[in-house]
């Protein structure tokens, strides 16, 4: 074989530092952090205390779960506007049948009201997410409308099912599903952390050594030659929005549990912080790139300097606007490097 | 036994007659071009064959059947592969997972299946090498040159027990030196028995390579006869509909 290729000379080897992990757009934003990181140690003594790092943790992972079902519909090139609502219905659902539940003898063996409500409320985000993936593949609808639509209606039920004043967890196993959403593994690693790795990692095997995996990324990459190879397109879409509406729905679920209620107006306007937080990880909204540690990067990221500005007793108002200058500069360095590559 | 058999195919779009009752057969082993202006209706064969077109009247037979293609799928099960003009590749995975991209190498693990991808990296790598072709099956093809994209795109036919090959406009974009080892491969195909339906602008390519020549004008054939029995003129002439039919 060698032979055979002997003739070429001007094709050299791609370095193991300009492909791979190391060559994407999350790499850059994580050195970021780590400088971040360092600088915010120094800056404030309370920063790297226990107490703080297990709060930045819970608090990231309270938006991360939901960021990696999003990540997913940016690589098939789609958007998934409706997860903060879908997260509120969720939890609203979820609460809803706990007290529901309560007096009700169903319960067969401790816990048991609690599974049928948390899976009432994943059934319930399933349902929205097969909307939105029939509605984007099957009657080719555009993502961003589709979903701005479902946004919408979705948050409407969360008002009408409560009369707007939400929901509020109750009954005997009232106390179960606050452990099991706002608890601490060994007093120290919240739970809610453990539950973003398991699904982390489930996400990282599925997308890149899994056929189902390879679909999405060659859907983001060219639908049409995904179509014309035979990949089931349709049904990668669909399942695709359902795993992003479940992963919000389990999101707004343990939200819930650590707020101790489930407000309507729960997680409203989180779909951009978590869409912020795909892009700044390096999911392209043009589809074809992104992954798991990305979306974990991003949403550590927006995090640390949330936790920082407060730490540094700067107007939290400032929050929003450099999130924003984030996004740009991400994307921004990322454009840079590909234009340097050619 | 006709391999392939179109009878009085005619495809719809609207308002236009992209096929107008078109019949032919091509024979098992046998290398055949098909030309014509853009707009003749060559691509819609090649998809009607590769099952992504259905046609409004007429049907097609395979392998002496009757079959109904409709599905890219279905083609391939039938031995049918297809290299599209516009190559039909998802820019941001490697050239092995993009010949692979459907009909993936998985192994078992309890009830998950995952990716073989040193299996399919060497299978690859082998692919390319009988190509002669200098394409790295763990190359993305986002940095690949158009001689090395085609490369992928005709690697792909070789992956299964093909039985006939459409290759549409496969030398429109790539180098002098890749047209000759294309055309090399067509004859190599042929050895081993396999059909080819060349449809290409370049009449040199069809004079080279195929035995015989179908052209299409506006929708019609209007020629279909041994190569040895035309001329490039003669053709050019059908093609343009400086004469009507031959």
């Amino acid at each position: 074989m060698a032979e055979t290729i002997s003739g070429f000379s001007n094709v050299g080897r791609v370095r193991f530092w300009q492909k791979g992990f190391l060559a994407s757009q999350s790499a850059y934003v994580l050195a970021a952090l780590i400088v971040l990181v360092v600088v915010m140690a120094f800056a404030s003594p309370n920063f790297l205390t226990p107490g703080n790092v297990s709060n930045i943790v819970r608090n990231f992972s309270f938006i991360a779960i939901a960021t990696l079902g999003v990540t997913l519909v940016i690589i098939t090139g789609g958007i998934d506007l409706s997860v903060g609502s879908t997260m509120a219905l969720s939890a609203t659902v979820t609460s809803l049948v706990l007290s529901g539940l309560a007096g009700a003898a169903v319960a067969l063996f401790p816990g048991g009201a609690l599974l049928l409500a948390i899976l009432a409320g994943l059934a319930t985000a399933a349902a929205v997410g097969f909307a939105n993936g029939f509605a984007v593949a099957k009657l080719k609808l555009s993502p961003f409308v589709t979903t701005l639509g479902t946004l919408s209606i979705v948050r409407g039920l969360a008002y009408v099912a409560t009369y707007g004043r939400g929901a509020y967890p109750t009954g005997p196993d009232k106390d179960l599903f606050l452990a099991l959403t706002a608890g601490r593994l060994f007093d120290l690693v919240p739970i809610s952390f453990v539950y973003l790795m398991i699904l982390a990692m489930a996400m990282y095997l599925a997308l890149h050594h899994t056929a189902w995996g390879r679909h999405v990324f060659a859907i983001g990459g060219n639908e049409a030659a995904g179509r014309l190879t035979g990949v089931p397109v349709d049904r990668v879409k669909i399942v695709v929005y359902m795993l992003c509406s479940l992963a919000a729905g389990f999101n707004g679920i343990i939200i819930s549990g650590w707020l101790g209620s489930a407000p309507a107006n729960l997680a409203t306007a989180y779909e951009l912080t978590i869409i912020a937080a795909a892009v700044i990880g390096g999911a392209n909204l043009a589809g074809g790139v992104g992954g798991a540690s990305g979306a974990i990067i991003g949403c550590v990221l927006i995090e640390v300097i949330r936790n920082g500005l407060v730490l540094a007793r700067v107007d939290p108002y400032w929050q929003q606007t450099l999130v924003g200058c984030i996004i740009v500069a991400a994307v921004l360095v990322d454009r840079l490097r590909s234009l340097r590559n050619g | 036994m006709s391999l392939l058999e179109f009878h009085g195919v005619s495809k719809d779009f609207g308002a236009i007659r992209a096929l107008h009752d078109v019949s032919f057969s091509v024979q098992p082993g046998e290398v055949v071009g098909l030309m014509g202006d853009n707009g003749a209706g060559k691509s819609t064969l090649v998809k009607i064959v590769s099952g992504i077109y259905q046609p409004t009247a007429g049907h097609l037979t395979f392998e002496g059947s009757r079959e109904h293609i409709d599905s890219p799928a279905q083609a391939r099960r039938l031995g049918i592969e297809t290299v599209y003009q516009d190559l039909a590749l998802a820019d941001n995975l490697t050239a092995a997972a993009n010949i692979f991209l459907g009909r993936e190498l998985k192994y078992n693990v309890g009830p998950f299946r995952f990716l073989r991808h040193n299996a399919m990296n060497a299978r690859a790598a082998e692919l390319f090498a009988e190509l002669k072709s200098e394409t790295r099956a763990d190359d993305l093809v986002r940095l690949m040159s158009g001689g090395q994209r085609q490369a992928v795109a005709i690697a792909r036919t070789r992956l299964a027990d093909a039985r006939l090959i459409l290759m549409d406009e496969p030398t429109a974009a790539i180098s002098v030196r890749q047209v000759a080892e294309v055309l090399s491969l067509i004859h190599r195909l042929k050895d081993a028995g396999i059909t080819v339906i060349l449809i290409s602008h370049r009449m040199p390519d069809v004079f080279a390579v195929c035995e015989r020549v179908i052209v299409m004008r506006r929708g019609n054939k209007v020629a279909d006869k041994p190569i040895g029995e035309t001329s490039p003129e003669e053709v050019t002439a059908l093609i343009t509909g400086a004469k009507e039919a031959a």
